[in-house]
């Protein structure tokens, strides 16, 4: 369950990008979120993510409340979420080969003894070859870059998937196949799915339901 | 697995329009292999778009090779002649006094008859090490509080920026002597006096990149990837803003050498005994009203040649460590 209840949030005290916004996650469903641009999902899949601050409201995942955020959140609670962004070139330490890009949160987390068999097992999942795993990501395309993002996210088994716009820069192909390892991911774990996109026809295929940006402001 | 196929066809249409036909592939493979290192890459297009990089690339090298050239040979005059060449930079011959260069003294003599060349090795040994020594304690400290400022943020960061901005308030070359006249003369008040006056443009040079680099999505997965503040700094950001803090520490040796010789010139510094370039540029502005140029020109030299050089390898390292724009130029 993931719950958000009267959300404000924004980037500056006084003009918040968004108020009283509310929405809530079954264990295990699909959501998707459509808007148009500049509204303040994204800001909101941030909040849900535990990235961002919200300036007022509740967030309560798998029954516990969240107080916290960023690195204050315990560890459990954030690793809980898988993100993947929508721009791939920004969301990958420029330093680090896709190797070490995925492995990262294993590391993070003191989980170095896994890291060879789960990296080798998630560049399966995802579909990249050993050769593109000793890139680093401006040797890469695109589409490549997201598929390792899309791995690094899914590495620590999380239960809950934000994916922010994560197909919006990728031709149709790659598309289908990111969204295909996700759904084998939700099927084979239960996780549950907040999809943030533009693109309608995607979200209804995609999730179980999809609602609008619009619907969720109370008051 | 048909998708990853798409994707390649994707990619050699791509190679296709920006490399000619049946080049395309080989080049596309070179490109990894030039980065390690191996400049076969560079040289097996033949695309005039590849040219551009490679002329670029070459220039680079020029610049590279020059300034390890300019800066080897000084360290060498620094370390190698003092011990090989058995004479004594402080012999004083009246009779040779102010003599222009020749091939007896090819820097020509100071106004009691040194031998400049002499003398000009020694101050930029001297200078160097305050310099050197100045300069790295400066971004070291400079990095540090700059780097805790930005990484922090909220009350941490504004209250040491605050303090920052005070302390750069003070003019530097009047804490600079506060500081240094509270030791005797010598090469360390000097360098610490240089050093504790000068962290505070790195600080604000780190801080800044590393508010721009902790905005990053990347950091964001990190973040949600379980990483600690301490990891994310260590591994995301520090990297990040190393390159601009070694190029500020480079910038900052000739910063440190000047204010050595100024210190030096108001009897605070070195004792007046001791080359260093400071001091010797200085003894020698009475001479140089009298038309005698030599001893201002060599010392002179003597800062801006090491300078030139150090920016020129600072310059290549930096656009050598930061991937994107390695990639950018084709390197």
């Amino acid at each position: 369950m993931l719950e958000m209840r009267a959300i404000t949030a924004g980037y500056a005290r006084n003009a918040p990008v968004f108020r009283n916004v509310s929405l809530s996650l079954e264990p295990g469903e699909a959501l998707g979120l459509l808007g148009p641009s500049g509204c303040g999902k994204s800001t909101l899949a941030r909040v849900a993510a535990l990235l961002h601050h919200p300036d007022a409201g509740s967030l309560t995942v798998d029954g516990a409340p969240v107080r916290r955020w960023r690195h204050r959140a315990p560890r459990e609670q954030r690793t809980a979420f898988g993100v993947v962004f929508q721009q791939a070139r920004l969301s990958a330490d420029p330093r680090l080969a896709l190797t070490d890009l995925i492995a990262e949160p294993l590391r993070a987390t003191g989980r170095r003894e896994d890291v060879t068999g789960r990296v080798a097992e998630l560049a399966a999942t995802v579909g990249l070859t050993a050769d593109l795993l000793s890139r680093r990501p401006h040797e890469v395309s695109d589409g490549q870059l997201q598929r390792a993002c899309l791995a690094r996210a899914l590495v620590l088994r999380p239960r809950w998937l934000v994916c922010d716009e994560m197909t919006a820069m990728l031709d149709a192909s790659t598309t289908a196949a990111l969204v295909r390892v996700v759904e084998d991911y939700r099927a084979s774990t239960g996780a549950g799915l907040l999809a943030v996109g533009h693109d309608r026809v995607l979200l209804d295929r995609w999730c179980d339901r999809t609602v609008e940006w619009g619907t969720l402001t109370s008051g | 697995m048909a998708d990853v196929a798409a994707e390649k066809a994707e990619k050699t249409e791509k190679a296709k329009r920006t490399g000619r036909a049946g080049r395309a592939g080989q080049s596309e493979r070179a490109a990894p292999a030039a980065d390690a290192g191996n400049a076969e890459g560079a040289e097996q297009a033949g695309t005039p778009w590849r040219a551009h990089g490679t002329d670029r690339r070459s220039t680079r090298t020029l610049r590279l090779r020059v300034s390890a050239a300019l800066l080897t040979l000084t360290v060498l005059a620094v370390l190698l002649v003092p011990p090989l060449a058995q004479l004594d930079q402080q012999a004083v011959d009246l009779a040779a006094k102010l003599q222009p260069p020749s091939w007896a003294h090819p820097f020509g003599t100071d106004d009691v008859g040194r031998d400049l060349l002499l003398r000009c090795v020694y101050g930029l040994r001297v200078s160097l090490l305050v310099g050197v020594a100045a300069a790295l304690t400066a971004t070291v400290v400079g990095t540090a509080v700059g780097a805790t400022a930005g990484a922090l943020g909220g009350w941490v960061d504004r209250s040491v920026m605050r303090v920052v901005d005070t302390i750069s308030s003070v003019p530097h070359l009047l804490l600079g002597i506060f500081i240094v006249a509270m030791f005797r003369p010598g090469v360390w008040p000097v360098v610490i006096s240089v050093a504790l006056t000068h962290w505070l443009s790195t600080a604000r040079i780190v801080r800044a990149e590393v508010l721009s680099l902790r905005s990053r999505p990347y950091i964001d997965a990190a973040v949600s990837g379980g990483a600690s503040r301490w990891r994310v700094a260590v591994r995301h950001l520090l990297p990040g803003v190393l390159p601009q803090a070694a190029l500020a520490a480079v910038l900052m040796v000739p910063h440190a050498m000047w204010h050595e010789s100024a210190l030096s010139f108001l009897g605070l510094g070195l004792p007046t005994h001791t080359a260093s370039l400071g001091n010797l540029i200085q003894e020698a502005r009475g001479s140089l009203l009298a038309g005698q140029w030599w001893p201002t020109l060599f010392p002179g030299l003597f800062i801006i040649v090491p300078t030139l050089a150090v920016a020129g390898l600072a310059g290549a390292w930096r656009e050598r460590v930061n991937p994107r724009r390695r990639s950018e130029l084709m390197l």
